[in-house]
């Protein structure tokens, strides 16, 4: 009985899990450990089989894990009195010279230290009849082990980071889903957002020189101005009774036209470098500094949601709104919280995009509204409103953001990829009807 | 009809929901040309039986049988193919089509796939006159008053040869006089063959109308009797299992100085300077015809409909109302007519919907305070034993007596000072009746200005210190004395 309320409440967990396991076993392949890793093994090897001072040259191609592999074994070893002769950072010809040259020098390798990769090339096949003066030097590569692609943690914080914008908006956007409304605007809005934002920076705040502060005011003036859209389309919606759907419809033409003429029709770039600090930092523990944005903003809003009597009024809005008004609830406000909350979310989505990408556009956040829409209802808030969950939305978010992603890694082409999202969105609410149908 | 079976034969009927044995073995048996009526408190199964002759909901056990064939419903297509049409309490019809076009949805006459609306027009009209019923063909059905959509309904049942009829609860948003049209109608149904059941809370009625009489309690069929051979107090007793003594609680008036003011309260047509005032420990009886503008009155005092004018004064200081909110902030608490859709938020649990008024105290900085909200609200449920397995259960899921004890609740913990009550009892059995009545009487000694608008005579005779009759939007009449008023006597001002 508790087990299958909790099926219910979250069966897209369940979903999701499911998901993610498909895509790690359909993703098990051979790894070949290279930086930091793989150097550690290397090292070890070679003090093993050579004591401290062997000779040695270092193999590795330009792939920026392989210059760590690389750097970090000729530093560890050099330091421990090894003799590292050359380090070739590139392709075979390169490693055929530094051969060469040693040979001609009459030296004695004892070891290569190569990646699985490097330690492939068929100039380390036969060293013994090609290069007879070096001795007979070993290649010594890392252990390669088997570990499914998807499940790489490069790989998963590459997916909470790609959803986070899409994420963040869909909180939003699940407030006014839940008081029966809906929102069209937020990816127009995300747009605008991000141009205005990337123009105070070119314009007012000195461009690619804008101090730290002058681009928190810029940021902040565009999510503000989101807002005051946002108010704009609530007052429309609780002063004179326009569908929300017409509402939000036309002010997502009005949000991307404006993006539009403000950007002039060019991205704009005039932005300073450490700009990106917010989409593509990563201060915490190594987590993304969005993503770790976007937990905070869930943690938030799951406890307004289920803790706050604003929560409450929300559901009950969407739920009964008569019943809601005549209990007292101030129902005007409470949707104009909701619609302004979801356009600030949606210029803070805006703000983080322009981070990630290092400017402004007006093409940012196309459709971005459909997605967010259906991470909502993939996460079991019901379009009808009074039901909802933002845990629910995460989980929608986040099997939205898996499935493309596993389909990547499987190289399903983007074409297929919009078939089977869209079959997967049908099912995943179809399975909910069916649950709540029981 | 010659054969000797029944028209309709239902034998050992089960239906069990999750966690509910709704129905345990029910028999039934309608004869042609007989109005059967059905009683029992809410949650005894009578609209699940209903629903599972109409086909809406599939028995677990049991047959059916029409005219002795062995049938089964899977839905309620199939029922109303087999001659069987149900009225709902909640009419099924659609609110932007004609009587006609309503009539006739999912069987239009059709000529070349073109709808033959002419013809259509013609049968209706036929059928409205053979209801004695004159009803405007071209306009939309939610233009009709209720009484008129109630003769949409059974003549949309008449149009697909029925031959059972089920009324539920036909009689809850009628004046008396609509009703007494359709007892002639009903009896005039009789005549033609129909067999009726007939599904009330209203006992007066019944003796009025109905040949035998079938009780259900708990899911069981507690007992069936002609009518000529039971009581009143017969009936209630096996409804209830118990003895019951009197309906109407009887209560000590201590009346004080005037609680709640109104003067001059104006909206459109609907209401037309109407004031009173109701005192302190008083029951003022809001009473009238449908459409007399008594909800309209309440609802301009509670701020839910902007008025035009008129003022609004609570213990003597003028209250500037403008909405919902400001009235319950004033102390106003109103038990709406319609708990379905404005009383409750059906899909919530009855613990939210107890707290939505009243989370302006029952939390801090914003934040509920649910142990706080748990603990009143499960004070609430022992004091006004509200029959539910947790606070979790949804409101729509309970009966209709204890939708409207946790609406009670609802403005019990608000502790307003006026309380209005439209429509208290309607669709609600005697058992939670008097339970109600007794609460009123409560609130009433403790200081408290009870308003109670009721279509229903006897309670309004039963319960009431003073009667104001409405009509057209008016007050047209005033009975001080409620204990000496007859019923004549309201009729009469009530049509004036």
């Amino acid at each position: 009985m508790k087990n299958s309320r909790i099926f219910a409440a979250y069966g897209m967990i369940f979903v999701l899990a499911l998901l993610c396991a498909f895509f790690s076993v359909v993703t098990y392949t051979d790894q070949s450990p290279t930086g930091e890793a793989g150097a550690n093994q290397v090292i070890t090897a070679i003090r093993q089989q050579f004591g401290t001072t062997p000779r040695v040259l270092i193999a590795a191609s330009d792939q920026p894990g392989d210059s760590v592999f690389a750097a970090s074994i000729e530093r560890d070893l050099a330091a421990s009195g090894a003799q590292v002769l050359a380090t070739v950072i590139g392709e075979p010809k390169d490693a055929r010279e530094a051969l060469l040259k040693i040979n001609a020098g009459g030296g004695k390798l004892d070891a290569i230290a190569c990646t699985q990769v490097t330690g492939a090339w068929l100039v380390f096949s036969d060293l013994k009849t090609d290069f007879p003066g070096l001795g007979e030097p070993r290649v010594i590569t890392p252990r390669s082990y088997r570990w499914p692609n998807f499940l790489k943690s490069e790989n998963l914080l590459n997916i909470a980071n790609q959803i986070a914008v899409i994420a963040i908006v869909a909180i939003g956007v699940t407030m006014v889903i839940i008081t029966g409304g809906i929102d069209l605007s937020v990816g127009s809005l995300l747009a605008l957002s991000a141009v205005l934002a990337a123009r105070f920076i070119r314009d007012f705040a000195g461009g690619v020189n804008a101090s730290v502060g002058g681009m928190l005011l810029a940021c902040l003036a565009a999510i503000i101005l989101c807002g005051i859209a946002g108010a704009f389309s609530g007052a429309m919606i609780t002063r004179f009774a326009i569908p929300p759907f017409i509402v939000t419809l036309a002010m997502m033409l009005v949000g991307s036209g404006l993006a539009y003429i403000l950007a002039e029709g060019q991205s704009i770039y005039q932005i300073p470098d450490s700009f990106v600090w917010l989409g593509r930092g990563a201060d915490l523990m190594s987590l993304p500094n969005a993503v770790v944005l976007m937990l905070v903003l869930y943690a938030l809003a799951h406890v307004l949601m289920s803790r706050m009597r604003l929560g409450r009024y929300l559901y009950a809005v969407g739920g009964n709104g008569e019943a809601a008004r005549l209990s007292g609830v101030p129902v005007k406000r409470v949707l104009m919280f909701a619609y302004i909350a979801s356009a600030l979310l949606a210029g803070l989505g805006g703000v983080i995009m322009a981070s990630q990408l290092k400017s402004g556009s007006a093409t940012y956040g196309n459709m971005y509204e459909l997605y967010v829409i259906a991470a909502v209802v993939v996460g079991g808030t019901s379009l009808s409103g009074g039901e909802g969950k933002m845990l629910g939305t995460l989980t929608g978010a986040f099997t939205i953001a898996v499935i493309q992603n596993g389909m990547n890694l499987t190289n399903v082409e983007s074409y297929t990829q919009k078939v089977v999202l869209g079959l997967v969105i049908l099912g995943a609410v179809l399975l909910d009807k069916i649950r709540h149908a029981r | 009809m010659t054969d000797t079976a029944p028209l309709l034969e239902m034998r050992g009927i089960v239906k069990s929901f999750p966690g509910v044995q709704a129905l345990s073995g029910v028999d039934l048996s309608l004869r042609s040309g007989e109005v059967l009526a059905l009683i029992g408190e809410n949650g005894a199964g009578k609209s699940t039986l209903m629903k599972v002759l109409g086909g809406a909901h599939r028995a677990n056990e049991g047959t059916i049988a029409i005219h002795g064939r062995q049938t089964r419903f899977h839905s309620p297509h199939e029922s109303r193919r087999a001659g069987v049409a149900v009225i709902y309490q909640e009419f099924n019809l659609v609110p932007g089509l004609t009587s006609v076009e309503n009539i006739f949805l999912g069987r239009e006459v059709t000529r070349a796939g073109f709808v033959a609306q002419q013809e259509e027009r013609k049968r209706a009209a036929a059928l409205f006159k053979r209801l004695g019923a004159e009803i405007d063909l071209a306009a939309p059905c939610r233009r009709l008053t209720t009484a008129q959509q109630q003769l949409v309904e059974i003549a949309k049942a008449l149009a697909f040869d029925a031959r059972i009829l089920v009324m539920d609860e036909p009689s809850a948003a009628l004046t008396s006089h609509e009703v007494e049209r359709l007892f002639e109608i009903i009896r005039d149904l009789k005549r033609q063959g129909i067999g009726i059941i007939y599904v009330s809370h209203r006992l007066g009625e019944i003796f009025a109308i109905a040949d035998r009489v079938m009780v259900l309690r708990d899911g069981k069929h507690v007992g069936e009797r002609l009518i000529g051979q039971i009581t009143r107090n017969e009936m209630i007793e096996m409804m209830v299992g118990r003895e019951l003594k009197d309906e109407f609680p009887p209560r000590s008036v201590a009346i004080g100085a005037p609680r709640l003011e109104v003067a001059g309260l104006r909206r459109g047509r609907v209401v037309r300077d109407v004031s009173f005032a109701v005192r302190r420990g008083e029951i003022l009886a809001l009473t009238g015809l449908v459409g007399a503008g008594r909800t309209e009155t309440v609802r301009l005092i509670f701020g839910a409909d902007p008025r035009e004018a008129g003022e609004i004064r609570l213990d003597g200081k003028a209250l500037a109302i403008r909405s919902p909110r400001d009235a319950i902030a004033a102390g106003i608490g109103l038990l709406t007519e319609d708990r379905k859709l404005q009383g409750l938020v059906l899909g919530h649990s009855v613990r939210d919907n107890f707290g939505l008024p009243n989370l302006t105290w029952l939390s801090r900085h914003g934040f509920v305070q649910r142990r706080r909200e748990r603990e009143d609200f499960g004070r609430y449920v022992n004091r006004l034993k509200i029959k539910v397995p947790n606070q979790e259960q949804r409101a729509g899921n309970l009966s209709g007596g204890n939708q409207q004890k946790v609406v009670l609740a609802k403005w019990l913990a608000r502790n307003c000072d006026i309380l209005i009550f439209d429509e208290p009892t309607r669709g609600i059995d005697v058992g939670a009746k008097y339970e109600i009545y007794l609460l009123m009487n409560e609130l009433a000694a403790a200081g408290k200005a009870i308003v109670m608008i009721s279509s229903e005579l006897p309670e309004v005779l039963g319960m009431a210190d003073r009667i104001l009759v409405m009509h057209e939007g008016r007050v047209t009449g005033e009975i001080t004395d409620a204990r000496r008023a007859t019923q004549e006597q309201i009729m009469e001002l009530a049509h004036a």
